[in-house]
């Protein structure tokens, strides 16, 4: 059967085409495009992913009016089910002040917008998103943003660490990120928040192919259970 | 009714914003300012039979982020 995704498009987004490209790419099937303001999602979806950008100009704080746009509702409802969530960049953002992530997106350490390619420690392989790496593999994704620092309190932090939430750490000084926290994932383990781009190191010609093996084990994960 | 919501950074969230701006007051050649916080200021005009429990509820769920913000109401006549 088809793979059944959805990308999520608000006024601003500017990931979401690489994201339907990658999706297509690894799954064979194109993805939905779903707009901020429809109040549903398509049926059975396999796959939601929500992606980077400047959702309303990041007015008030980055991510904040998206989440609570219509279609934010419907996703929350579907993380619920069970349905897998990726946030990318502005998606984790949006995941993290719609409050299926914890913690939260600040403005980087160093004050100024980073983008360039970063090294990422693997730290677990126990999600349905990091399977298809090996644990402590280092891989080569870019990051572009702004507000990517992860803060939450020491308490939610350990929490975090002592049940295997960290996907992935920055090998190297990025952001000013809470332990060098580059993804989380939620307590279920279906909602994947990150600020790197895996959308954008799927295919040699982007540099890095590294970002290929989160959606391909994803997917096959998805089609063999 | 004119209501201001201030929110500020919690004690102990580094606010790097704060600190470029403190930089840049230096730089402008003032002394002795030790540390600067940025925040935000609302200012809302609402009927009068907005109550302040719905103030709070308005600041917590939107205009302050409670994971790294606290929030103060304040109704101005």
């Amino acid at each position: 059967m088809a793979f059944r995704s959805a990308v999520i498009t608000f006024p601003g987004s500017n990931c979401d085409r690489d994201m339907a490209v990658a999706l297509e790419q690894v799954s064979g099937a194109a993805p939905y495009r779903v707009w901020h303001g429809d109040s549903e999602l398509p049926e059975r979806l396999d796959f939601i992913a929500v992606p980077g950008g400047f959702s309303y100009g990041d007015y008030l704080r980055s991510g904040a009016m998206a989440a609570r746009s219509p279609i934010m509702r419907a996703i929350v409802a579907a993380a619920g089910r069970g349905v897998p969530v990726l946030g990318v960049c502005n998606g984790f953002q949006i995941l993290t002040e719609a409050g299926l992530l914890p913690g939260a997106l600040m403005r980087n350490a160093g004050i100024r917008f980073v983008c360039r390619e970063v090294g990422l420690k693997v730290e677990t392989t126990q999600s349905l998103f990091t399977a298809g790496y090996d644990a402590g593999q280092v891989i080569r994704v870019p990051v572009a943003h702004h507000d990517g620092n992860y803060f939450a309190d020491d308490a939610t932090l350990d929490r975090l660490e002592g049940n295997g939430r960290v996907a992935f750490r920055y090998a190297e000084s990025v952001n000013g990120s809470a332990r060098d926290i580059a993804g989380v994932l939620n307590e279920a383990g279906n909602v994947l928040g990150m600020m790197p781009h895996p959308e954008r190191a799927i295919e040699a010609a982007h540099g890095s192919a590294d970002g290929r093996a989160l959606f391909e084990s994803a997917i096959k994960g998805l089609v063999e259970t | 009714m004119k209501v201001r919501v201030h929110v500020s950074l919690k004690n102990g969230v580094l606010d790097p914003q704060g600190r470029a701006i403190q930089h840049a007051i230096e730089g402008l050649g003032f002394s002795g300012v030790k540390d600067v916080r940025a925040g935000r200021l609302f200012e809302l005009e609402v009927d009068a039979s907005v109550t302040d429990a719905q103030l709070d509820d308005m600041a917590a769920k939107l205009l302050a982020n409670m994971v790294i913000e606290n929030y103060r109401i304040e109704r101005v006549a």
